[in-house]
């Protein structure tokens, strides 16, 4: 029974059941590494993905996959890589999972390319690899190193296509445009699906496995002005808060440096490896006194920051002062169009600008949640016991941006997201497989279990009088805007956490006009704005109690990072509106932990 | 922005093409009037966002908004494109504009036409790399010059604005495979790590699959990356006739 105009309310008995023995939630690169990783064992896998797979997220990534594959410098160390990692998130990434993604990396990457990613080349015939952020050899001592494995600047269009031709081979099955609403778990509190339906058809569905991975990618949609497509709303996040687990260092977004001013779509860091720089209307390249060794290949965090403060000092570009701008022109047309071919085409389209004659005004835009849900490095979901301690949720996984297994801590650098996805997108498909071979048992959810998963689909469903969602929608990304952004402090914030109540009830009464079943995306809106305010609370009330600067969390009040008190990961659950602490992992298993350093560039 | 702010055009005449199957209704053309920000020049995405917001029932498809995804391929004015990356100033005729969807394909859903036809073909040209050879323990390797064949091939992102622009596959979209899944198989005839090229050319000759292009071109007018499926389909074609001869 299609979902239609007479608000129904649906019930366990009236929904379609499909059974499977892996379901992946997203059709992005963690998503479809993990659905390939089951495919290809032969067991009976779905892909559950709102939009197309090659539609996902993982198609706008531009500059690469950061990893110690020595095609640039037959020397590298993924040790080397590891140290990076771990200075970029402001050691509050986990280092047993950097310490895994680095070494597995090169291994992962090289899979890709037998699967026929079109990596750029060297003259040798291998791998190019450009310079990124933050990124050096020797643990920091040896200076820049190049270690960002590229498709020219359309590494994540070219990863995400060879990624869904692989799953078509390995006969993975799509249910394509289909949007899931819930988790369902059972009465032992493990899950055992998800509620989904079918837009084209509106068609409600249970969508029973026996192990669920969340691949739901990114939230920025809860900013104004950010990098990420339209469908990145959290859905995941949202899902995992309902159901009552927890999410890790939601407060710490990255906004990324160059993001096209006024439209907020980003160009690749890559510009800066390559050559590129930024000025400020006086001309000036002022990285170099924010970061005299590492200039604009600091990393992330502290370009948006620095960016920031010429703005806010009076020394932005353009008639309101207001960015800043990146320059390409002394590349020469040879290097802009082999290397950057995509962003010249941004470029010109979202900024009237071509590259190779003038610079591109760019300002920081949100990018990237280095927070998410908290995984092992087998992408089983974690929970936290009242007592602190960790404990497994059972039939539920999590990979890539919508996870925090955390391998980003507080600032995740350039082309680590892309080594992220494959390298726990594959670890979460393997331990499921594994786990498949050795016989996983979960107990039936009843049909109580499943209406739970249904309470929130049916208030819209049913609802007759109540909220505009784009008005809703628009107040809540002002909002977070406003008092959430680059630089944040306790007055604004407190403020923020006010209206974000407001909002949240609001959101607890919208009113969805058009009920129709078929391909209604107002529907599909409707339940994403569910997920962004559920995002957008836990980001707030965890930003507010985070009281130190961290990574891309710069407070004005507490602008020094405080050890003692916040060398910690936050944990977040919806019910309580509270956050607790929880340990960073300084248990390598082959090399010594890196200690908390002064972190400078 | 100056074809825009110099025409100084505050509201637009927008006609949008609504079918929703299961209203029992006919198709039919919703005009609406839309105010637009002075002076500046909006993409005909942003415009439809605009128009539901005051009907949320006007449905497309939309998602990465810069032209890499794919998703918003349309008929605007006339031509098939991508409505994140068409500006207002390169569509408008007058201050009208109409969006009806893709051509050629069944209609979902006002703006949403049914891609199944378009993806198995897609399919059926085997869209992976086939390489029968013990693999390295690192990468496969390949020449700068030979990686350049690839380019103007790889970047396809499936939109399918060139398929459903041409009236071959409007005839024969079953037989004929389309500019886009042509594209692809040249993708991987001419990948120097792909081992099938012979069995690749076996599957595409046939009187229909290739050579029902007769080079029209409309698909390298309208291809929103600037691609090139007839030069494409013409390599496939001489490999194919040179194996013959």
């Amino acid at each position: 029974m299609a979902m239609n105009g007479k608000g129904e309310e649906l019930d366990a008995s009236k929904l379609k059941v499909l059974e499977f023995d892996g379901i992946v939630v997203g059709g992005g690169g963690s998503g479809l590494m993990a659905s390939l990783q089951l495919a290809q064992s032969g067991f009976k896998t779905a892909v559950v993905s709102k939009v197309f797979p090659t539609r996902s997220h993982t198609v706008s990534a531009q500059g690469g996959i950061t990893c110690a594959i020595q095609s640039a410098d037959p020397d590298d160390d993924w040790r080397w890589h590891m140290y990076d990692t771990v200075k970029g998130s402001d050691f509050i990434g986990d280092q047993d999972s950097i310490e895994y993604m680095c070494q597995e990396g090169p291994k992962a990457v090289f899979e890709l390319e037998h699967m026929g990613l079109p990596f750029s080349r060297t003259e040798e015939g291998k791998i190019y690899q450009r310079a990124f952020g933050g990124q050096s050899k020797d643990y920091g001592k040896g200076g820049q190193a190049e270690r960002t494995c590229a498709a020219a600047d359309r590494t994540g269009h070219a990863l995400l296509h060879t990624l869904y031709q692989a799953n078509l081979k390995a006969g993975t099955n799509f249910l394509s445009e289909w949007f899931a609403v819930d988790l369902v778990k059972n009465g032992d509190n493990q899950v055992v699906g998800v509620i989904a339906f079918e837009i084209e058809t509106g068609e409600p569905y249970f969508l029973k496995s026996k192990a669920t991975v969340l691949a739901t990618g990114g939230a920025g949609r809860i900013y104004q002005t950010t990098s990420n497509a339209m469908i990145n709303t959290g859905d995941g996040t949202g899902m995992v808060l309902r159901a009552g687990f927890p999410v890790q260092d939601m407060e710490m977004w990255q906004f990324h440096p160059t993001g096209i001013y006024g439209h907020g779509t980003l160009v690749t860091e890559g510009c800066r490896g390559e050559g590129g720089y930024l000025v400020n209307k006086d001309g000036e390249r002022f990285m170099e006194r924010y970061a005299p060794n590492y200039k604009d290949l600091a990393s992330r965090d502290v370009v948006a920051r620095s960016m920031m403060l010429e703005i806010l000092e009076g020394r932005g570009c353009g008639p309101d002062a207001d960015h800043v701008y990146l320059k390409l022109d002394h590349l020469g047309p040879e290097i802009v169009h082999k290397r950057l071919p995509g962003i010249t085409e941004l470029s010109k389209t979202f900024a009237h600008v071509d590259p190779v004659e003038h610079p591109i005004p760019v300002v920081p835009t949100c990018h990237y949640a280095m927070g998410g849900i908290p995984t092992n490095v087998h992408g089983q979901v974690l929970t936290q016991a009242t007592d602190g301690t960790d404990n497994v949720v059972h039939g539920l996984y999590a990979a890539g941006e919508a996870a925090c297994v955390s391998v980003h801590g507080g600032n995740r650098l350039g082309g680590n997201s892309l080594l992220d996805l494959i390298v726990f997108g594959r670890s979460a498909g393997l331990h499921i497989e594994n786990a498949l071979k050795d016989g996983i048992t979960l107990s039936k959810a009843t049909n109580e279990d499943i209406d739970q998963a249904l309470v929130n689909l049916n208030r819209v469903n049913i609802s007759s009088t109540g909220e505009d969602v784009a008005t809703v929608k628009a107040e809540l990304q002002k909002n977070m805007q406003l008092n959430f952004g680059v630089f944040r402090t306790g007055d604004l914030m407190e403020k923020g956490l006010v209206e974000l109540e407001n909002i949240r009830e609001k959101t607890q009464n919208i009113h969805l006009t058009d009920k129709s079943s078929r391909f209604n995306t107002a529907r599909v809106e409707a339940l994403e704005l569910l997920n962004l305010i559920e995002v957008a609370q836990a980001t707030a009330v965890c930003a507010n109690e985070r009281k130190e600067s961290r990574g891309a969390h710069a407070r004005d009040d507490f602008q020094e990072r405080d050890d003692e008190n916040w060398l910690k990961h936050s944990i977040y659950f919806a019910d309580t509106k509270e956050v607790t602490k929880r340990d960073v992992n300084f248990r390598p298993k082959t090399v010594q932990a890196f200690q908390p350093i002064v972190r400078s560039y | 922005m100056d074809a825009i702010a110099s025409k100084s055009i505050s509201s637009i005449n927008l006609s949008i093409y609504r079918y929703d199957p299961d209203s029992g209704k006919k198709p039919f053309m919703q005009d609406l009037s839309i105010d637009i920000p002075e002076g500046q020049d909006i993409m005909v995405l942003d415009l439809l966002n605009m128009a539901k917001e005051q009907d949320p029932s006007i449905s497309f498809r939309r998602s990465c908004g810069e032209g890499v995804c794919g998703s918003d391929g349309m008929n605007i004015n006339g031509k098939n494109g991508l409505g994140c990356i068409t500006p207002l100033s390169e569509a408008l005729k007058g201050n009208k504009i109409v969006l009806r969807p893709l051509p050629g394909l069944p209609v979902i859903k006002d703006l949403i036409v049914d891609m199944k036809q378009f993806v198995d073909q897609y399919k059926k040209i085997k869209p992976y790399l086939i390489n029968d050879e013990e693999k390295p323990e690192r990468e496969i390797k390949q020449t700068v010059e030979e990686r350049e064949k690839l380019d103007g091939l790889y970047e396809c992102i499936m939109c399918g604005c060139c398929s459903t622009a041409c009236p071959s596959f409007w005839w024969n979209p079953d037989k004929f495979l389309g500019p886009a899944a042509l594209l692809q198989a040249h993708r991987f005839i001419s990948d120097s790590r792909d081992t099938a090229t012979e069995e690749r050319l076996d599957q595409l000759e046939d009187a229909f699959s290739v050579f029902k292009c007769h080079g029209i071109m409309n698909c390298v007018s309208v291809c929103p990356k600037g691609l090139n499926p007839t030069k494409a389909i013409n390599e496939i074609k001489k490999k194919l006739v040179k194996r013959a001869l």
